[in-house]
């Protein structure tokens, strides 16, 4: 296997106000790998994704992404490279149309002109919005604008695609929607979430972060078995979910 | 408040956005200092990458908020105009860049103050405010014990003195530029009550709304933010202190209390002072006559969709129907009142042609009444005026 | 109608001034309000000629009477204000129906009524023959400076996020019984306030955050740009060279 597409060692953080989130992070995602973060509401997931494209910095510890240290000195390809999708379609999608808002990434980077365009009509080619084009984000719907703020990401052809709780806040359909998107990209994906099923649908391997540290790392299907291990870190499946009964998510590499 | 196109008259009103302008400019270069290192990190924000997303974000608010509305009693309520909010919670570059920002749109797309009076309503609204309430909030920050009450009484007298400083320089620009020769003593002991009960509400809202946000989130509040913890790391279960890697940005200096509290007192002098003669703005009448309207405004809201869109047009539940009416009531007035002036002017100037007398020239310029009179328009023609 | 992207005044439709670019139309109600406002208030004919003017344009535009009549309303507060002037202002006063009237405040009001209608119906066709999205990139155009369109464009992006979001909270406490009344529930309203300002203020960060993850580092990427021709200058300024002319006789007549 080549470099780790992102590795992340010894990572300890706290806010302004004195909050302390992440209290010594480990752990490396291989390229190509499609890994889950679980853990419990305030369990330091956000943090955790602020500190991948070099966003919170100022704690302890370090991330690399396929290689290159997070830093000041490479923070424009940093960014490039790791694609983040916030939880909150509003927050991403700032700009008044969605071509604007998905050309925003590429524009920065120098992209003008015909290149632009097509580099835009491609991803959102991809997530199946490309009729959407000249509307503004605040007339589409939840799932639509979630599968917009993707877009936004996927223009910048990104190492690693990071998404902060993708299914949250989307009926069954759009949920369903955006999994066989996110199933059908061919990038190394880092999915934040505490939507368990979710998680087992689309990630082979599963990282559990607790109180501010990684307390497990394994195969999905087997973290979500071990009962002790999901009680312990306020993990819960929903009513009548097993996942034994549940085919694993296929790997890829 | 928001002064329409020929309140103010052409060369004062251009003066003042040169003014506004210069303010701006000097503004977006503040602006761009005070956020720099203030995003949650205190490290990725390199300054002014982070001013426009969120001096966009404080604009919004600033906008929401003064459709927020504060019962006074008797079916009237009150609402922020947030300049001294602004400046408190932001910074005063940020402050008069957001409320600058809310009036600009208020104009082009609301038609709420005049494209030429822009210049006007910025400096009193944007500039003045935060010119005035930020020195007294600082001084008194820095004077004052450190406690969040000190914070929450310096929001109150900053924003108390804000609202006559205001005022005050309306009243200048009217006294220079004014297109009416009202007498500056009459008018103060029309809306000296008025004007105490804008200001003082104003200060009432301002402080529990800064005392709200230092409660909870006492960073956010720029001037008084917050200090840093040391880093720990969790290690088999227990905490151990991490080796300290960032070193704590300087809050400001701290020397310089003399020139602090020699500001303070001289702003609350002048202040104070100036607010005597404040009252003497024609602009308390006017929010009296928003603030009722304002008081409709509120009920609309909630089956409206889009909240910055009935803007427009809100104050009474059949809006289409009521807007329709005032408006031709509206346009009414004006003309009711230019066919007065016509017909008033013409009579006394057929009256008294022969003493040649201008009786309407009570300010340089004028032309004589006869003017008017010779104007073969007839004032009913005036009904165009917007058809 | 459509929200935030086309506001309520503005009007859809395909007529000519509609066509204009934004930027010739700001300079040209810019010029005109200017003109107006530097006429003297004795040209009466001066006034009606103008308001004759911005009928044509209302006709060319088609937009109905009925239409820029209501927007006018916002001027009311003012009308109150113009009826109070003929009692207050100083200077020789003429007896009508009894009352006692000032000349100089009666020139006053109707002073201020005809320049502020005006002004505000000028305004209106502005904004109800161009879109948000084009004002916006009208002001850029007219060299204001990128960073006040820039909080422009953010404050119109999340003018109904946040209007809404305030909208919520009185939901939630008139839900919960509470009905502001008088000055003693003050304080409740100033922690909604001050609840809506953290609010606004953490989304303003998540939204630099977003934009700083795709590359933003203080200015915006130009991806749209209007343009002009000559032909279309001319069209738009025809307005203001009309009103100017007229304004020059009615400082010479």
């Amino acid at each position: 296997m080549s470099t780790a597409s992102l590795e992340v060692s010894g990572l300890a953080f706290a806010y302004p106000d004195g909050h302390q989130a992440l209290f010594g992070v480990d752990f490396s995602v291989a390229r190509g790998e499609r890994v889950a973060l679980l853990g419990p509401n305030g369990a330091g997931k956000t943090t955790l994704v602020l500190h991948l494209n070099g966003i919170l910095t100022g704690g302890t510890g370090t991330v690399t992404v396929a290689g290159l240290p997070v830093g000041k000195q490479h923070m424009a390809e940093i960014r490039r490279r790791v694609g983040i999708v916030f939880q909150d379609p509003d927050d991403q999608l700032f700009m008044p149309t969605v071509r604007e808002d998905v050309a925003f990434g590429p524009a920065a980077a120098g992209l003008r002109g015909p290149e632009l365009e097509e580099r835009v009509d491609r991803a959102l080619g991809r997530v199946g919005m490309a009729e959407f084009k000249d509307r503004p984000p605040h007339h589409l719907s939840f799932g639509q604008r979630r599968r917009v703020a993707v877009a936004t990401v996927l223009a910048m052809e990104p190492e690693i695609l990071v998404l902060d709780e993708p299914s949250s806040n989307l009926d069954p359909a759009s949920r369903r929607e955006l999994a066989d998107i996110l199933r059908s990209l061919d990038v190394t994906l880092l999915m934040v979430t505490h939507d368990l099923p979710y998680a087992l649908e689309l990630c082979p391997r599963s990282l559990v972060l607790s109180d501010g540290v990684i307390a497990a790392d394994g195969g999905t299907a087997d973290l979500l078995a071990d009962d002790a291990l999901m009680r312990a870190h306020r993990l819960e499946l929903p009513y009548g979910f097993d996942p034994r009964s549940v085919p694993a998510a296929p790997g890829r590499s | 408040m928001h002064a329409p196109d020929g309140f103010i008259d052409a060369s004062v009103s251009a003066a003042a956005g040169a003014v506004a302008a210069a303010a701006v400019a000097v503004s977006l270069r503040g602006a761009r200092r005070e956020q720099g290192g203030t995003s949650r990190s205190g490290t990725a924000g390199s300054g002014g990458e982070l001013t426009a997303p969120l001096a966009g974000l404080v604009a919004a608010f600033i906008f929401a908020v003064q459709m927020l509305n504060f019962p006074v009693g008797a079916g009237t309520s009150g609402h922020l105009l947030g300049g001294a909010l602004a400046a408190i919670l932001v910074g005063p570059y940020t402050g008069v860049l957001c409320v600058s920002v809310v009036l600009l749109m208020q104009a082009v797309l609301f038609a709420d103050g005049g494209l030429t009076a822009l210049g006007v309503n910025i400096t009193t609204m944007a500039i003045t405010t935060a010119v005035v309430a930020y020195p007294v909030f600082r001084g008194l920050v820095k004077v004052l014990p450190r406690t969040r009450r000190s914070v929450t009484a310096a929001s109150f007298v900053a924003a108390l003195l804000s609202v006559p400083a205001s005022a005050v320089v309306f009243t200048l620009l009217y006294a220079v530029g004014g297109t009416t020769d009202v007498s500056i003593g009459k008018v103060a002991t029309a809306m000296v009550g008025v004007h105490l009960v804008i200001g003082l509400g104003e200060a009432v809202i301002t402080a529990l709304t800064v005392g709200a946000v230092v409660a909870v989130r006492p960073d956010l509040v720029y001037g008084a933010r917050g200090l840093r913890q040391k880093l720990r790391l969790r290690v088999d279960g227990e905490l151990v202190d991490a080796p300290d890697t960032t070193e704590p940005e300087p809050v400001g200096a701290r020397s310089r209390k003399g020139i602090w509290i020699g500001g303070l007192v001289t702003s609350l002098v002048l202040a104070g002072f100036v607010s005597f003669y404040a009252s003497a703005d024609p602009d308390g009448l006017e929010r009296v006559a928003t603030d009722h309207g304002i008081d409709e405004k509120a009920r609309e809201h909630a089956n409206a969709d889009s909240p910055l869109a009935d803007y427009g047009v809100e104050d009474v539940d059949d809006a289409r129907l009521s807007g329709g009416l005032a408006g031709v009531i509206g346009v009414g007035v004006t003309v009711v009142a230019g066919t007065g002036v016509f017909w008033v002017v013409r009579r006394r100037g057929t009256d008294r042609k022969a003493d040649a007398a201008a009786p309407g020239d009570t300010t340089p310029g004028n032309a004589p009444p006869g003017d008017a009179a010779r104007s073969d328009a007839s004032p009913s023609d005036t009904s165009d005026t917007g058809v | 109608m459509g929200a935030g992207h086309a506001h309520r005044l503005y009007r859809h439709g395909h007529s000519p001034v509609h066509a204009l670019p934004p930027h010739t139309k700001l300079a040209a109600v810019l010029a005109l309000v200017v003109v107006v406002v530097s006429t003297p208030r004795e040209a009466m004919w001066a006034f009606a000629v103008y308001a004759g003017l911005l009928a044509l344009v209302a006709y060319a535009a088609r937009v109905p009477a009925v239409f820029l009549l209501e927007r006018l309303l916002i001027e009311v507060p003012f009308v109150a204000f113009a009826v109070l002037l003929p009692f207050v202002a100083e200077g020789e006063r003429v007896g009508v129906l009894g009352l006692s009237l000032s000349v100089n405040g009666l020139w006053g009001a109707w002073n201020v009524l005809a320049k502020g209608t005006l002004g505000v119906a000028a305004s209106v066709l502005l904004a109800s023959t161009t879109e948000l999205r084009e004002l916006l990139l009208g002001l850029q155009r007219l060299r204001l400076p990128p960073l006040l369109v820039q909080i422009a464009s953010f404050m119109v992006r999340y003018g109904d996020v946040v209007t809404d979001e305030m909208r919520r909270m009185r939901i939630a406490r008139e839900s919960r019984g509470f009905e502001a009344r008088g000055v003693r529930h003050w304080g409740v309203l100033a922690k909604s306030a001050g609840a809506l300002f953290i609010r606004s203020y953490e989304r303003g960060e998540r939204v630099h955050l977003a934009m700083v993850s795709r590359g933003y580092s203080g200015s915006m990427p130009v991806i749209d740009e209007v343009t002009a021709s000559r032909t279309q200058w001319s069209y738009a300024l025809a307005l203001p060279c009309a009103a100017f002319v007229v304004c020059l006789l009615g400082w010479t007549l």
